[in-house]
């Protein structure tokens, strides 16, 4: 309402990069969906999350562009890779499901982003407007973030951090498994 | 020109075949990574909707902007990172006791 005199666009963005990423990120979800193998699927999803890194840019917020990076592409993708040597003899088995039960799990994918697509652009998007007045690129900067991780968001970080320390002694409790069960009693005779 | 509906299309494209994913993989991972689909397209909206939002005011009127938005995008990705770390143990643990990650497999707890 205070901006409408502002054009709800991002000038400086040349929209065919942001075509070209977002179509990158499209091909690489739907590669997702509809590849058998999982090593593909981790490809493609390798795909999406740099294409969606990509797009943080032009959202001006590179800080969490390179976090994608660093924690999607670098960690936890690498983890799923790890996951997938871990768990299967053959990279490439098929494990499908039946032709029925797929195409009603597309079916019920593709009428939910129908919906959200028209919720958002009949309904939403029309009321918004950038946040930097005339167009001007404005880049939040990791002065800001750290202030607020540190001021508003104190709670939240420091049970963050409690979260992960708690994630690794669990993961690494869970993942201990029988085999470390049976380590012990074939030491004890 | 690129408005905020270009980012909430991709976003729901994101979710659609997250939710897609989810519903038509047996493989345990597969599931994983839709999930991992679906907060991205979370976070994408997050980040689109802090730019996109009501903080120009402040900015023109020599505030800060605020970054909300970009806070809990980057709280979910924590939160992502965590849930693949925990999600991937109890995996490994399964393949342990059955050779195999297939859900249909997973049925102990059914009765």
């Amino acid at each position: 309402m205070l901006l409408a005199q502002q054009p709800p666009t991002l000038d400086p963005v040349a929209p065919w990069l942001f075509y070209l990423f977002a179509g990158v990120a499209v091909l690489g979800a739907l590669g997702v969906v509809l590849s058998q193998q999982i090593v593909r699927m981790a490809v493609f999803l390798l795909f999406t999350l740099g294409s969606v890194a990509m797009l943080y840019f032009f959202l001006a917020a590179e800080f969490l562009a390179a976090i994608q990076l660093i924690v999607y592409v670098g960690g936890t993708l690498i983890l799923i890779i790890f996951g997938v040597m871990l768990t299967s003899k053959n990279p490439f088995i098929r494990l499908t499901v039946p032709l029925g039960q797929r195409i009603a799990g597309w079916a019920i994918g593709g009428l939910l982003a129908l919906l959200m697509i028209f919720l958002g652009v009949v309904e939403l998007a029309g009321g918004f407007a950038p946040t930097s007045p005339g167009g001007r690129v404005e880049h939040y900067g990791v002065a800001e973030l750290g202030q607020n991780l540190l001021g508003k968001y104190a709670l939240p970080f420091e049970l963050a951090g409690v979260l992960l320390l708690v994630v690794m002694i669990g993961a690494a409790y869970i993942a201990k498994g029988r085999h470390a069960d049976l380590a012990k009693g074939e030491e004890t005779p | 020109m690129i408005g905020l509906g270009h980012f909430l299309t991709l976003s729901a494209i994101l979710f659609g075949c997250g939710v897609a994913t989810i519903l038509t993989k047996r493989n345990a991972i597969g599931i994983l990574m839709g999930v991992e689909l679906i907060l991205n397209a979370a976070n994408v909206n997050l980040v689109a909707f802090n730019r996109f939002s009501w903080a120009g005011e402040a900015v023109a009127q020599g505030g800060v902007p605020a970054v909300d938005g970009l806070m809990f995008a980057m709280f979910i990705i924590v939160l992502a990172a965590a849930e693949a770390a925990i999600a991937l143990a109890i995996f490994l643990n399964f393949y342990n006791h059955f050779s195999t990650i297939d859900i249909e497999r997973a049925r102990m707890l059914s009765g």
